[in-house]
């Protein structure tokens, strides 16, 4: 824990105040992470959310149509997906995929001395490793969950095109109508916070292995149980606050 | 030459302990402008930690280390890395990172904490990896080259900003014997050529008589010896005679006891030798 939040303060120390030392950090590590991070993670994330989509649809399906109310599908769609699923489940699977590889990267790194190496060489490794992971999550996260909002919204109207023979136009007015932009927003900040607990849990298990390659699995796996549950349970405040705060 | 009186290290009354155990026990000594200065001493006798409290990435429990004539144990991170940023550092390992070519390797701290040119930072590299005898190697990955080409290119590295100091841990061990000869070679070239100074921790002992204008031997954390090449060739102490001359019996115990030797604290009697013992006794 005590790590943990020097990990962030240094972080900040990095991202906020060096620049202004003197020390801006370099961009071109911080795009190849974005490719890493968020480019090749795309496909996982339309499949995921497509499903999503589907799945919202065809239960709130399954629930209204006894109701005689169908027409709400959409809004349960898009609600659910902006508020809640596409943040929390966007950030499921970069965990598993980016933040377990991250860790067993850093601490693949830090076994064979290579951060040894960056300190002796005058480097520090926050500045040289976590920064650019740190930014590219930043950045990557919440661009990754607007996209899974887009394909999941896609699924929904799948559903309710060729299931429960909506138009697209009807479809689309509907969805449009209920959700407003705060829906949007309220996602969006809680992908930028769960990005920020997602990388710091990820780079802080792996730049304190020991104990070799058994080391790195057990930081790989602690990385992403810690990660899920702090993101969830994050989820549940943040949700908390935004819609049932005032 | 006027330059050698200055002392680049200096070491006094250093004392590191884990535990009630002293790892380092009150070793002195200093090295001068120019010199090759080679520690010596068995597995865990404490080289490592030893250099470890040089670079400035332990803390001693008491003493002092000065490094270009400032303390280094009482400096913090950011003096640390001004310090750093005058020596180059050859890890036992190579310590090359693997995602990065063996080129931008050599080039990363060149990178970091120059403003040269990517002309100028890659006439570096041809020039630094040619000294160590790999040009031409520059696109492949650490993971496409021999052990021995990874510990010359953490040389090549180490050598890259022209270091004021270099440390090596062991820069001979893997290599073949002309590699040896040739890693030898640029050691002494550097040091009489450029004024560099050179802290080289190694097993070999070839290697070691070639290059040290002094060497100290270490053993249970203290010096046990320490003068010129010579002297420690016709040194009267049994314990240097048996190191140097490689061999099985002497003064040195063979098997370090288990709270003499830092890393194997932790480690409890295996099971599976345990009840392999027995298996033993019963069928006797």
């Amino acid at each position: 824990m005590k790590n943990y939040l020097q990990l962030n303060i240094n972080l900040l120390y990095w991202v906020l105040v060096a620049p202004f030392t003197g020390r801006f950090f370099k961009i071109s590590p911080i795009f190849r992470q974005m490719v890493f991070i968020g480019v090749r993670a795309t496909p996982m994330v339309a499949l995921t959310a497509f499903s999503i989509g589907v799945t919202l649809a065809m239960q709130a399906a399954h629930s209204l149509q006894q109701l005689g109310a169908e027409i709400y599908v959409p809004d349960l769609v898009m609600v659910t997906l902006l508020r809640e699923m596409g943040p929390v489940l966007i950030a499921v699977i970069v965990i598993g995929r980016s933040g377990s590889a991250v860790a067993a990267e850093l601490g693949t790194m830090k076994v064979s001395e290579e951060i040894e190496a960056l300190e002796v060489m005058a480097i520090n490794p926050v500045e040289y490793l976590v920064v650019p992971r740190f930014l590219a999550m930043l950045v990557m996260l919440p661009a990754l969950t607007i996209l899974g909002n887009y394909v999941g919204v896609f699924g929904g109207w799948a559903v309710c095109r060729f299931a429960l023979n909506f138009n697209t136009a009807g479809y689309v007015l509907r969805a449009l109508q209920s959700a407003d932009t705060w829906d949007l927003y309220s996602g969006m900040i809680k992908s930028v916070v769960f990005a920020w607990i997602v990388i710091t849990i990820a780079c802080n298990a792996g730049l304190h292995v020991e104990g070799g390659a058994e080391g790195v699995g057990q930081a790989t796996t602690a990385s992403v149980v810690q990660a899920l549950l702090a993101m969830l349970v994050m989820n549940a405040v943040l949700t908390g606050i935004f819609f049932f705060g005032a | 030459m006027n330059s050698k009186g200055e002392s680049v290290i200096e070491v006094v009354d250093l004392v590191r302990r884990f535990g009630d155990r002293a790892v380092i026990n009150d070793i002195s000594f200093s090295i001068h402008r120019g010199e090759t200065l080679v520690i010596m001493g068995g597995s865990g006798c404490g080289k490592s930690t030893l250099l470890r409290h040089i670079i400035g990435s332990m803390k001693p429990t008491s003493g002092s280390v000065k490094v270009f004539g400032e303390e280094i144990t009482t400096m913090n991170e950011r003096d640390i890395a001004n310090v750093r940023k005058r020596f180059g550092m050859l890890f036992q390992s190579g310590a090359l990172l693997a995602s990065l070519t063996v080129g931008e390797n050599v080039a990363l701290p060149l990178l970091q904490h120059t403003d040269k040119s990517i002309d100028e930072i890659e006439e570096i590299i041809e020039q630094k990896l040619k000294m160590v005898g790999l040009s031409g190697f520059e696109n492949l990955k650490p993971a496409e080259i021999s052990g021995g080409m990874k510990k010359r290119v953490g040389l090549a590295r180490a050598l890259a900003l022209d270091p004021e100091l270099l440390f090596s841990d062991e820069p001979t061990s893997g290599l073949d014997p002309i590699m040896t000869a040739v890693v030898d070679q640029l050691t002494l070239k550097l040091t009489h050529g450029s004024h560099m100074t050179a802290v080289v921790v190694t097993h070999d002992m070839t290697s070691a008589f070639r290059i040290a204008t002094r060497m100290i031997m270490l053993g249970h954390g203290d010096i046990i010896a320490q003068g010129t090449p010579d002297e420690i060739r016709t040194s009267s102490n049994p314990e240097v005679q048996q190191f140097i001359n490689g061999e099985a019996d002497g003064p040195i115990p063979l098997n370090l006891s288990q709270d003499e030797h830092e890393h194997h604290r932790h480690v409890k009697p295996r099971p599976f030798f345990a009840a392999r013992n027995r298996f033993h006794h019963k069928t006797q």
